[in-house]
């Protein structure tokens, strides 16, 4: 989830760049980081926006759980996107990104689960345990979430020296099967109503993404 | 549309109803897209008019029926229900129709007559859903008899005193406010009186989850959640806490009866 400093994804290019990297590269630009910060913000900022003016639709609830839970998997597949278009690209630098999209991701996770135990479950956590106990598509986001905790947990570079990175790289591999897991909760959550459209377009991208380590790690 | 209140005993809920426009703007109706706000987005392409019904199967008097009979079949009423959605919201209704019972005695079903299948249009060019599988078009519901002949299911043709709109189920479609929303078929095209139990759309897309009878319980869970529990549509805005879910939606003392000795844990 963050960028380790000796991580596999950055070793350098097999082949050498097609052409030589911009002087002053506006992705390396301090001003970078802000302006990404501030889009991820975007999506709360559009649900805080909502829930006050009621323009969240006719289940508020429903939108923001739903909706918070989207923003969790597409963040999560953004930061899953950053090492494939680095390399497709040749922006090495958008490797800086990484740890930011990965912690909002994490975020976004929480929130969801916050909007769920609270407008759902009313905060009655036996009532939210026993709905993780008995239904396997909440107990699937659940271990989502749960597993995202010790990534962003360790997501700063003092957790990375003190881990030693082969360690810390090997723990933050974590993140295809969080991923993973992630998609089986959204295809469960909508297996019920047989709606397969949307969790198709996610399973389809995570396929590339993923697909596409498996096969450049035997090209190897 | 207008219509005269309804004397029929629970026909009137004085609840909160529930606004025009959340009515009219979060529906499920499959054959319009897959979102709640797709059938008020798509449903224009339906052309309620004209119309017509086929009636047949076990009965002495089959035939196609014209909307303008239809409208004329028993005197329009007011009804004020309760809608549950089988997702765990609900809404409060004013709906404008008659007991289906009125129509179903003019075909005269035979004694063979022993449940009721509803099919419903699916129709490619003027519902952009039906294009999708999400289900196996065209939707079919059905009920017991009894139930069907129940005062309080309803065959509605309008809601808040006027005509039905599209993304309701024009131009008229079934309310049977004791069971879960999908059961209330709409945009009815057929009316078939049969000896066998019909297959629902629901139950054969995934028989676990809707089974035939889908009577609002909140004893018996969905698998993959609560009905104990349900979330008022536009009340008390985002932070209103989910009401408890009445026995048959609160019709216990109307229909409890017409499930006598029956094991509702089994017959979901």
């Amino acid at each position: 989830m963050t960028s380790a400093p000796t991580s596999t994804a950055a070793a350098s290019p097999t082949t050498a760049p097609r052409r030589p990297p911009a002087k002053r590269h506006p992705l390396l630009h301090p001003a970078a980081k802000v302006v990404l910060f501030l889009v991820c913000l975007l999506p709360l900022a559009w649900y805080v926006f909502g829930a006050f003016a009621d323009r969240l639709g006719a289940n508020p609830a429903e939108t923001l759980i739903r909706g918070l839970g989207d923003w969790a998997l597409r963040l999560l597949w953004i930061t899953l996107a950053v090492t494939p278009l680095r390399t497709w690209t040749n922006q090495p630098a958008l490797a800086r990104f990484r740890r930011m999209l990965g912690l909002f991701a994490f975020f976004y996770a929480s929130l969801h689960l916050l909007a769920y135990g609270w407008l759902d479950k009313g905060l009655d956590l036996a009532d939210i345990l026993r709905d993780i106990g008995k239904r396997p598509f909440i107990l699937m986001g659940f271990t989502a979430w749960m597993l995202l905790v010790p990534l962003a947990a360790t997501s700063f570079n003092r957790a990375i020296k003190a881990l030693g990175a082969p360690r810390w790289q090997a723990l933050h591999k974590l993140v295809y099967a969080i991923a993973v897991v992630g998609l089986m909760h959204f295809i469960w959550m909508r297996a019920g109503k047989n709606n397969f459209a949307e969790p198709l377009v996610y399973g389809s991208i995570l396929a590339v993404l993923l697909g596409w380590r498996a096969w450049r790690r035997l090209r190897r | 549309l207008p219509g005269v209140k309804s004397t029929v005993a629970g026909a009137t809920v004085m609840e909160k109803l529930t606004a025009y426009k959340d009515v009219t703007s979060y529906n499920n109706f499959y054959e319009f897209g897959t979102d709640k706000s797709d059938p008020a987005e798509n449903a224009h392409t339906l052309k309620p008019r004209p119309w017509s019904v086929v009636i047949e199967g076990e009965c002495a008097k089959p035939g196609r029926f014209g909307l303008e009979d239809l409208l004329k079949v028993a005197p329009m009423e007011e009804r004020v229900y309760r809608l549950r959605c089988v997702e765990g919201w609900s809404m409060v209704i004013p709906w404008v129709g008659y007991s289906l019972s009125e129509l179903l005695k003019k075909a005269e079903p035979t004694g063979k007559a022993k449940y009721v299948e509803f099919t419903t249009l699916a129709d490619k060019a003027q519902m952009p859903g039906v294009r999708s599988g999400v289900l196996d078009w065209p939707y079919v519901e059905g009920l017991r008899i009894d139930e069907a002949m129940h005062p309080l299911t309803l065959m509605a043709f309008g809601l808040y005193g006027e005509v039905l709109p599209n993304q309701n189920g024009a131009p008229l479609r079934l309310v049977v406010p004791w069971k879960y929303g999908f059961k209330s078929a709409k945009s009815i095209v057929k009316i078939r009186f049969v000896e066998k139990q019909p297959v629902s759309s629901w139950t054969k897309a995934a028989q676990q989850e809707y089974g035939f009878y889908s009577n609002v319980n909140p004893t018996v869970d969905h698998p993959r959640w609560s009905q104990a529990t349900e979330r008022r549509i536009g009340e008390d805005g985002l932070f209103a806490k989910r009401r408890p879910t009445l026995m048959f939606n609160g019709y216990e003392a109307q229909v409890g009866q017409l499930y006598a000795g029956m094991d509702l844990k089994k017959n979901y």
